[in-house]
């Protein structure tokens, strides 16, 4: 007994001198995978961002299944990396045991608020940015109908949906606003032929605008719109380039920044913990405008898009937040 | 709902069918025979990938196509040699092909595209583009009949309408050639057979060949017509499926393409509907998506019919000594 306390006395020293000496940022990449081309492949840009920078190094790793995140978590605060970086509210319970039993250690996570003292939390205004395309996808459409395919049904998609369909009533009260979702298990996010068929469903029913907020099922949504001729709007990282002429735009939600923020502080030992919201208002979500979607926004919907912005920013406009109450008022689940 | 509603709901049925009924007649081959596969599952994700692969290189669907197949026939090979040659249980040779696949293909994936376990998004020439039946815009205005022509059966990939022939293509090998009707006999009574001095092993090497083909087209459609790119796990228990619409269709080839239709219809409600409303009750999209086992369960229960299993299906033929 007594020598084991001695070892893991020994290891816990060696661990915390190994923390202290090199404290490089870890950074955990979710299911979806590193190049989903959506949410984990822009956190990834973030730390490539960093690195370019600063020619710092950081560990990484990729989780396989459901079961591995409590045990990934550890081990990269085993091996000193600090901050921790965790991506998607999935790891709310796991970090919420983990956190207490590493204090010197710093977790940040995205998407999810976690209240420990160790723990920074950033959250979204996904609604936010999502009203703004939903704008901009009810002036783009020609039918009066526009469509929505998120990934597994949770809360935080929900939430995308309802900023969405709010943004689209706003800009044409009479549109019809149609929403699915891909599954109810975490297969969701990863299923790009069932996103495909959904949004062809859509299509079948007057949709010429679809907005996908489902990770790598995306890939399929947005596919499905080149092929078959209709607008499409992507999610997280900017997507405008996958397919020029039929992205209309990409509602960019910075996790890239939020890495990159996360890195850096920690690095001048300045990280916050606690909750830090990223809005319209630090550009922390947006609407993605470049070359491959310029021919396809007119002046008129930027004009839209600047001054429903300008009022969000302002407080005068307020979106619905779907995880506030559970809600929402204009569109059914 | 009105008509056109129904027409677009059968459009998507028969793209969804398509690969379960591929590997549902895969499956046929395999256990009419007297192998039990439940490795259809990882012969359509291997097969996926190889097309996807092969025609992200090449840029060629065909020769995707092509390489897909012979993925898919190396792991049915590999089925064989375990369960025919070796004598291996059948079930734990399935699960491992299973595995295999699931691991093979992402860690393959990202060696060679470097996309984290995906391949290259196709376009053009490298993907089954669709193609239109002949007369279709001229029939399109025929009432009734004519929608239904033009929008559901017109207007899919090469493969799909493939599929549709291989099912009296598999009625007659299996029931009007006497090739057929050895197999069949070699999944019932595999000592008769080798009385008779025809080998029961060749005989089970074929029909394991073939399934493995009929797998392979199953994951190339999946890969390179229904979506452009391979993904991590696509298949998705589409290989399961297809074996509850084989117990389903009680190891016939026209009543697996009616289960397999079947099937394809409730997941085309289940992605149309986010729940049905039947005025008393209203029922929930879970629930349709969980009829194809709830029905193959009440079916192999006895409730409905019976399904009866070939005879001798999952046991090695070991020669008397």
């Amino acid at each position: 007994m007594t020598t084991m306390k001695t070892l893991l006395g020994a290891a816990a020293t060696t661990a915390l001198c190994a923390g202290a000496a090199l404290a490089e940022p870890g950074l955990i990449i979710d299911l979806g995978g590193k190049f989903d081309k959506s949410f984990n492949e822009s956190a990834y840009t973030g730390a490539q961002t960093w690195v370019e920078e600063t020619d710092g190094d950081y560990m990484e790793t990729e989780l396989a299944s459901e079961a591995q995140r409590e045990q990934t978590m550890r081990r990269m605060a085993d091996r000193g990396a600090n901050p921790v970086v965790v991506l998607g509210f999935a790891n709310g319970s796991t970090l919420e045991q983990v956190a207490p039993d590493y204090p010197d250690t710093n977790f940040v996570i995205v998407d999810m608020v976690v209240e420990q003292p160790n723990v920074q939390s950033v959250v979204f205004a996904e609604h936010e940015g999502s009203y703004l395309v939903g704008l901009m996808a009810a002036m783009a459409s020609e039918t009066g109908t526009v469509s929505f395919v998120g990934g597994m049904d949770v809360p935080l998609i929900r939430k995308f949906a309802c900023g969405y369909a709010q943004g689209a009533k706003a800009a044409n009260p009479d549109v019809t606003v149609i929403a699915n979702m891909t599954g109810t298990t975490p297969s969701a996010w990863n299923d790009p032929v069932k996103g495909g068929e959904l949004t062809k469903s859509q299509i079948s029913q007057g949709s010429d605008v679809v907005y996908a907020a489902a990770g790598g099922t995306g890939v399929g949504v947005l596919q499905a719109a080149e092929d078959e001729g209709i607008l499409a709007i992507g999610v997280d990282s900017n997507q405008n380039y996958l397919h020029p002429g039929t992205m209309l735009t990409s509602m960019v939600k910075r996790v890239d920044n939020a890495v990159y923020d996360a890195f850096k502080n920690a690095e001048a030992g300045e990280l916050q913990t606690g909750i830090v919201v990223k809005d319209l208002s630090n550009d922390g979500v947006g609407v993605a405008m470049d070359e491959f979607n310029a021919e396809l926004v007119s002046d008129e919907m930027m004009a839209a898009v600047e001054e429903a912005k300008a009022a969000i920013v302002a407080g005068e406009l307020e979106v619905h937040d779907y995880t506030s109450d559970d809600s929402c008022p204009v569109l059914d689940f | 709902m009105n008509y056109l509603d129904l027409v677009q709901i059968l459009d998507s049925t028969i793209r969804l069918s398509t690969p379960l009924l591929f590997a549902c007649l895969a499956g046929l081959f395999s256990e009419r025979s007297g192998v039990f596969d439940i490795g259809l599952e990882g012969k359509i994700l291997i097969s996926a990938f190889f097309s996807a692969a092969v025609a992200a290189l090449t840029g060629s669907v065909w020769l995707g196509l092509g390489a897909g197949i012979a993925a898919s026939v190396v792991f049915a090979l590999i089925h064989g040699l375990a369960s025919i040659t070796f004598r291996g249980d059948q079930l734990i040779s399935g699960v491992a092909i299973n595995f295999l696949a699931a691991g093979m293909t992402v860690l393959i994936a990202q060696d060679w595209f470097a996309q984290g376990g995906r391949t290259p998004q196709l376009s053009g020439s490298a993907r089954f583009s669709s193609i239109d039946l002949p007369f279709a815009d001229a029939l399109r205005d025929v009432p009734l009949l004519g929608p239904l022509y033009a929008e559901a059966l017109s207007g899919h990939t090469i493969l799909v309408y493939a599929g549709l022939l291989a099912v009296p293509l598999t009625w007659y090998v299996l029931f009007r050639t006497r090739f057929g009707l050895r197999l069949r006999a070699v999944g019932e009574n595999p000592g008769a057979v080798d009385t008779a001095g025809v080998s029961v092993v060749r005989l089970r090497y074929a029909a394991v060949l073939i399934c493995g083909v009929l797998c392979g087209m199953a994951g190339s459609y999946l890969a390179t017509g229904l979506a452009a790119s391979f993904t991590q796990n696509m298949s998705a228990g589409r290989g399961f499926i297809a074996l509850a619409a084989l117990i389903f269709a009680k190891w016939r080839p026209w009543y697996a393409l009616g289960a397999c239709l079947l099937f394809g219809l409730l997941q085309a409600i289940s992605n149309r509907y986010s729940s049905i409303d039947l005025v008393v009750i209203e029922i929930p999209n879970a629930f349709v998506l969980a009829l194809p086992y709830i029905l193959t369960v009440v079916i192999l229960a006895g409730f409905v019919g019976k399904a009866t299993p070939p005879r001798a299906g999952g046991e090695p033929y070991v020669k008397e000594r």
